[in-house]
């Protein structure tokens, strides 16, 4: 009975994982400041979105991310919506990949990833510049974006891993 | 070719507004919903303000308590790095301390005289002192800024500004009812007129999103190998929002790079201060 009523917990936590995932890279804007590494920081919240309204889109919905988005905003402290704007453009480019591909496959993702980040990038220090005209680090924005495309691979193993085990639970 | 361009459509029609079984949203709405708060958050009507004032200050205190154990592994890195440089601290300190009583002596006279020269031309500079807490630090690649635990029910205003000990580290730029937000000097966004001095030349610092800043709009000789060894740059003044000479950093061998005297990722208390330039007492 105790190990029923630990698998059901086992579920549910491991269903809500990509929520609690996301809302705490927003709270804590996970970017490994702290080791002090000039240029180093990638978008876990972009590789999150990503993976998870692409391959299992029923465990990271829409709302969630608009919210997630304008927590960020506030914890960074730029103005409120631009995070939830881009995150939901990830979501829309996502969503076109589901619509058109039959078979999914890593490479084309990863392909398809890096045309997202510098979309959403180009998108974001555009709004950030030319309408609210803060001054941005373009240099910044590239690497990160380089970065983030470079940790696609290791997320998407771990994450793959995470969703098997979530679809496994469901189909059991 | 309009086999083709119909499917893109379709492609296109169903990713926007078509909703999965267990989304409760469609993508679009969202999107318009996002696009509709950052038009408002343009105006500055009261009500949207309020609005922004409270969303501020919940995410703020969730923020903080949820970015704890972040912080705990942030402090536990800063001590091992402590530990291993701590027989070069040691020798550096050392030499530090030699020299502080000589510069104390010399220090008492140069104040004291300063307060003398200040009452000859009836100026007088006050300063209203609040102690705060660095809740947020989050020093992201796009902004520089710290979240404090003061805000405006403590009198805190917009543009005051934040000094670590007796270093300048940046100025307030949002106030909410607890807290408040600062930029730090480092952010791109961040430029205060500065006195290099020697030899007591005007400039600009500005941030430059790393961790150090840099000299702008100063005069050529400037350029021009004036300065041989090391110079340290303090607030001319000028705009009347800093006192003049608090410390902000040092350039070494007539570089343009400003190195701050206050480590910004080390922050945990500092202090907020206004202030005010006028003449008499």
């Amino acid at each position: 009975m105790a190990s029923l009523n630990k698998s059901t917990f086992f579920r549910s936590f491991l269903s809500y994982l990509p929520i609690i995932l996301l809302f705490f890279s927003v709270f804590n804007e996970f970017d490994f400041n702290y080791l002090k590494l000039d240029y180093f920081s990638f978008n876990f919240i972009f590789i999150l979105i990503f993976f998870w309204t692409l391959r299992n889109p029923d465990y990271l919905g829409y709302f969630s991310i608009f919210l997630a988005g304008i927590v960020n905003d506030v914890v960074i402290g730029i103005p409120i919506g631009i995070s939830s704007f881009c995150y939901l453009l990830i979501c829309a480019i996502t969503s076109y990949i589901r619509q058109i591909t039959l078979s999914p496959k890593f490479i084309n993702d990863w392909l398809s990833f890096i045309v997202a980040v510098f979309l959403i990038n180009s998108i974001q220090v555009t709004i950030l510049d030319l309408i609210f005209l803060y001054q941005v680090d373009y240099m910044s924005y590239l690497i990160n974006s380089g970065f983030t495309f470079l940790f696609y691979p290791l997320f998407f193993i771990l994450f793959n891993i995470l969703n098997s085990k979530i679809s496994l639970k469901k189909n059991d | 070719m309009v086999k083709g361009r119909d499917d893109f459509v379709i492609a296109l029609r169903s990713a926007f507004f078509k909703k999965k079984d267990k989304q409760k949203f469609s993508l679009i709405s969202l999107i318009v919903l996002s696009i509709f708060i950052i038009v408002l958050s343009n105006f500055n009507f009261k009500p949207i303000q309020l609005v922004k004032l409270g969303i501020n200050e919940l995410i703020y205190r969730s923020s903080y308590i949820l970015s704890i154990p972040e912080n705990k592994i942030k402090e536990a890195t800063s001590k091992f790095k402590l530990h291993l440089e701590l027989y070069e601290n040691h020798q550096s300190k050392l030499i530090q301390i030699e020299n502080s009583d000589e510069i104390k002596v010399l220090n008492n006279i140069l104040t004291a005289e300063n307060k003398r020269l200040r009452e000859l031309i009836d100026e007088s500079i006050n300063s209203e002192e609040i102690f705060a807490r660095v809740i947020i630090d989050r020093e992201s690649p796009y902004l520089k800024s710290i979240v404090l635990n003061r805000g405006s029910k403590d009198n805190v205003k917009i543009g005051m500004a934040i000094m670590d000990r007796n270093y300048l580290v940046g100025q307030i730029i949002e106030v909410n009812y607890s807290n408040s937000r600062a930029l730090l000097l480092s952010d791109l966004n961040s430029k205060i007129p500065v006195i290099i001095q020697p030899p007591f030349l005007q400039a600009v610092a500005s941030g430059t999103g790393k961790n150090y800043g840099i000299i702008e709009y100063t005069k050529d000789e400037y350029k021009e190998n004036q300065i041989e060894k090391e110079a340290v740059v303090y607030t001319s003044g000028l705009g009347g929002i800093f006192k003049p000479g608090i410390p902000v950093g040092k350039i070494t061998n007539n570089s343009e790079q400003l190195t701050f005297f206050s480590d910004f990722g080390q922050l945990s208390f500092v202090k907020i201060v206004e202030f005010k330039i006028g003449e008499g007492q």
